[in-house]
């Protein structure tokens, strides 16, 4: 996918006058986290599962080497196969490889985050391949030729009538010419077409949410059940995940996934959770012949072992944006790349280069909110202001912000000459009047007075100056 | 015990009388409140943009201003939270400078919590006839806990009923130097902020933070609310008849309107 992240302000402006998008983002920002508050309060274990969460992904990432050579070792006893695939290039030609010598027509895609990152639908495209995806948010924005908006919820900057519209124009040469209203409506007509797709699949293509080492098994949660179909239709089945993902035993999944549905939807499990072990084997009555993972490091394994190693933990839940009232503003397009809210101001910088993301991280209040509900407890506040750090080092801050801050630490550093200088700045402010106790308009403070007024300064100069004089200078 | 005020560099520059405040609260609760000249900035704007070479001179300036005292305050979450929290961290290649940045950060509070958590202040003597809503300022809520405190206190403040807003959690789109590096989205943050308050019919808009009730002040301003902005400590303190945030003065600021 292109990114357009450099052009993040651009994005905001467009996103801030988009009442479609405003309107959904307002059903958004109460939703997500009022469902999730419930279900919390009804685990009174939850502080402890996130610890444990945590844990568990630290020790895997800690190990990542030996869990993956394990689950590899595993997925091959089972008659499947892994593929390593050290960038996005790589893990689009191999999995187009595996779709012409199934001689794939078309491909049947359950929601895949890592698919979005390697642009793997327009590579299928171009090949000559169509790729159908399954997942009804996804579906949408397929349709309508838009990226995801939300790691869960890809559509969620749609409204209904957008949906709806989507759907008449799109269905009609299908035999579908009503244009309906309402949401369960919307739904049936989906699936009727999505049924057709998934029976004329040669291969399906999934994400996982865990890779278990200890089973070999790659483990996916939906709410729609459209990752079943898609993985037990086609004679093919891919996988793609990234390394990360790899965790090591059934057990540490079945915590992890006490955290998942309750941090990403409030529900204490995802509808649909499935296994999947390996290929069909003699006997079983269903399921792929053929079973592929495909593991993509993408950068990621130069992460390991430095200061940023935390944001892989991440279990792409999704409730730091449910949470993040920038992203609560501006919605998931603005962010300009695959991954958005806060867990993208982390990850896009790393994935495609703080050159071209330095913006993201940049663009947080460091309110904490994410943090505070992170289930495996990414300190992504942090790793934010490590991005800021990076861009400072590598002198990507803006000229205007770098000279003000040297002026600001030269003073911040000399108290006697702080004080004259805020005692200068008090008195100048004074010129402008306080009679009205504020200012609409200030001489450098347009970014501020477009929006609000500034409150004056109190009469009677700073407090430092007026301590001195009360009570002598500090001991 | 002797209390080290860290003044915050808003309450020097804008508003006194947040800090002659703190110091009543704290000398009523029986502290030696002393104010070290030497203090300016905890280091917030360098350190969130990346300067860490600039953090580290004024935390160090900081420090050394700070460690001799029984305990340090700030009439401020964000400041507290960046001595509290943030100050060891700009360390992590300097042993002993580190040990020292812990010290300090250990006796490091914001002011509502310190009376409470630590003097076990359960009731000061103000009147307040108000409805009231309180703004659960960020850095204090998720770095220091400061939650329970400014609500305990404020029910005992004769005349005051509080008003509690929805999402009293949710930022108010300050954020420092991003309300002025992202005016736009903070805009749009700050207009929910103004939203839920409106919604409460509160007449008084409280929080712990100078700089969040600067940026909630002037938008209520701006949108024509007469809703009244004050910082915690000066209704705590007794100092309710001073003018609000924004608002007209009418007598002097400082400690001869406080007393
Ligand atoms: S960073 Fe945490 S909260 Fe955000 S998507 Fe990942 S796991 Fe969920």
């Amino acid at each position: 996918m292109q990114s357009t992240a450099h052009a993040f302000k651009d994005n905001v402006d467009r996103a801030l006058v988009d009442d479609n998008l405003q309107q959904s983002l307002a059903i958004l920002k109460v939703g997500f986290s009022e469902r999730r508050r419930q279900a919390v309060e009804r685990l009174p274990e939850f502080e402890a599962l996130r610890d444990r969460a945590r844990d568990i992904k630290n020790h895997a990432l800690a190990h990542l080497d030996l869990y993956l050579e394990a689950f590899e070792a595993k997925v091959t006893a089972l008659g499947g196969q892994v593929h390593w695939a050290p960038t996005a290039d790589d893990a689009c030609r191999v999995v187009l490889d595996i779709c012409r010598e199934a001689g794939a027509r078309t491909v049947a895609k359950s929601k895949s985050m890592i698919a979005e990152e390697i642009a793997l639908n327009a590579h299928l495209e171009a090949h000559g391949i169509e790729p159908v995806e399954t997942d009804l948010g996804e579906y949408i924005i397929q349709l309508r030729r838009e990226p995801p908006s939300h790691i869960i919820a890809p559509a969620v900057h749609l409204t209904k009538d957008q949906v709806a519209d989507t759907f008449h124009e799109h269905h009609r040469k299908l035999g579908f010419d009503r244009r309906l209203t309402e949401r369960p409506d919307l739904v049936a007509e989906a699936r009727a077409v999505l049924r057709r797709r998934f029976q004329e699949a040669d291969v399906g293509i999934t994400g996982a949410n865990f890779l278990v080492a200890e089973t070999g098994s790659s483990m996916l949660v939906t709410n729609e059940g459209n990752a079943d179909l898609s993985n037990t239709l086609p004679r093919v089945h891919i996988v793609i995940a990234s390394i990360e993902k790899v965790i090591p035993t059934l057990e540490d999944a079945a915590t992890l996934l006490r955290v998942l549905a309750r941090s990403a939807t409030g529900q204490e499990w995802s509808s649909y959770t499935t296994f999947n072990t390996g290929p069909r084997r003699p006997g079983d009555l269903d399921g792929p012949e053929q079973y592929h993972v495909v593991l993509l490091d993408n950068g990621r394994s130069s992460v390991l072992g430095g200061d940023m190693q935390d944001m892989l933990r991440c279990i792409r839940c999704g409730a730091c944006m449910n949470h993040c009232p920038v992203y609560g503003a501006i919605g998931g397009h603005a962010y300009g790349w695959v991954y958005p809210g806060p867990i993208g101001s982390v990850l896009t910088p790393q994935l495609i280069g703080v050159a071209e993301a330095g913006s993201l991280p940049n663009a947080s209040t460091f309110c904490g909110r994410c943090e505070s509900v992170c289930p495996v407890r990414i300190p992504l506040p942090k790793l934010m202001r490590h991005w800021r750090e990076r861009e400072f080092e590598h002198h990507l801050t803006p000229a205007a912000v770098r000279q003000g801050l040297a002026l600001w630490a030269f003073l911040a550093t000399r108290p006697r000459l702080y004080r004259w200088a805020t005692g200068l700045a008090n008195r100048l402010l004074a010129l402008f009047g306080r009679a009205d106790g504020r200012y609409a308009w200030l001489p450098l403070a347009g970014a501020w007075t477009r929006y609000r007024d500034f409150p004056a300064p109190q009469a009677g100069g700073t407090f430092h100056a007026q301590w001195k004089t009360r009570r002598g200078a500090g001991r | 015990m002797t209390v080290g005020l860290f003044v915050t560099c808003l309450v020097d520059m804008f508003r006194p009388s947040v800090g002659f405040a703190a110091v009543k609260l704290l000398e009523d609760a029986g502290c030696r409140v002393v104010v070290p000249d030497v203090q300016t900035c905890c280091g917030q704007p360098a350190y969130n943009s990346g300067d860490r070479a600039d953090a580290r001179a004024v935390a160090r300036q900081v420090i050394a201003a700070f460690e001799g005292f029984d305990h340090v305050v700030a009439p401020s979450g964000s400041c507290g939270g960046m001595i509290a929290h943030h100050f060891p961290a700009l360390f992590d290649d300097d042993a002993a400078m580190q040990a020292r940045a812990e010290a300090l950060a250990g006796k490091t509070h914001e002011l509502v919590s310190f009376l409470v958590d630590v003097l076990g202040v359960r009731h000061v003597d103000a009147r307040l006839d108000a409805t009231v809503t309180y703004h659960d300022s960020c850095s204090g809520l998720r770095e220091l806990g400061v939650k329970a405190q400014p609500r305990a206190l404020l029910s005992g403040i004769a005349g005051l009923k509080l008003a509690e807003m929805a999402n009293p959690e949710v930022c108010c789109g300050f954020g420092g130097t991003f309300c002025v590096k992202y005016p736009d989205i903070s805009n749009a943050m700050l207009a929910d902020k103004t939203r839920d308050i409106a919604a409460t019919g509160a007449d008084t808009l409280l929080a712990g933070d100078l700089g969040c009730l600067m940026n909630m002040a002037g938008k209520l301003q701006r949108l024509g609310s007469s809703v009244r902005v004050r910082h915690i400590a000066e209704v705590l303190a007794g100092m309710s008849d001073l003018a609000a945030i924004g608002e007209p003065e009418t007598a002097p600021a400082g400690p001869a309107a406080a007393r």
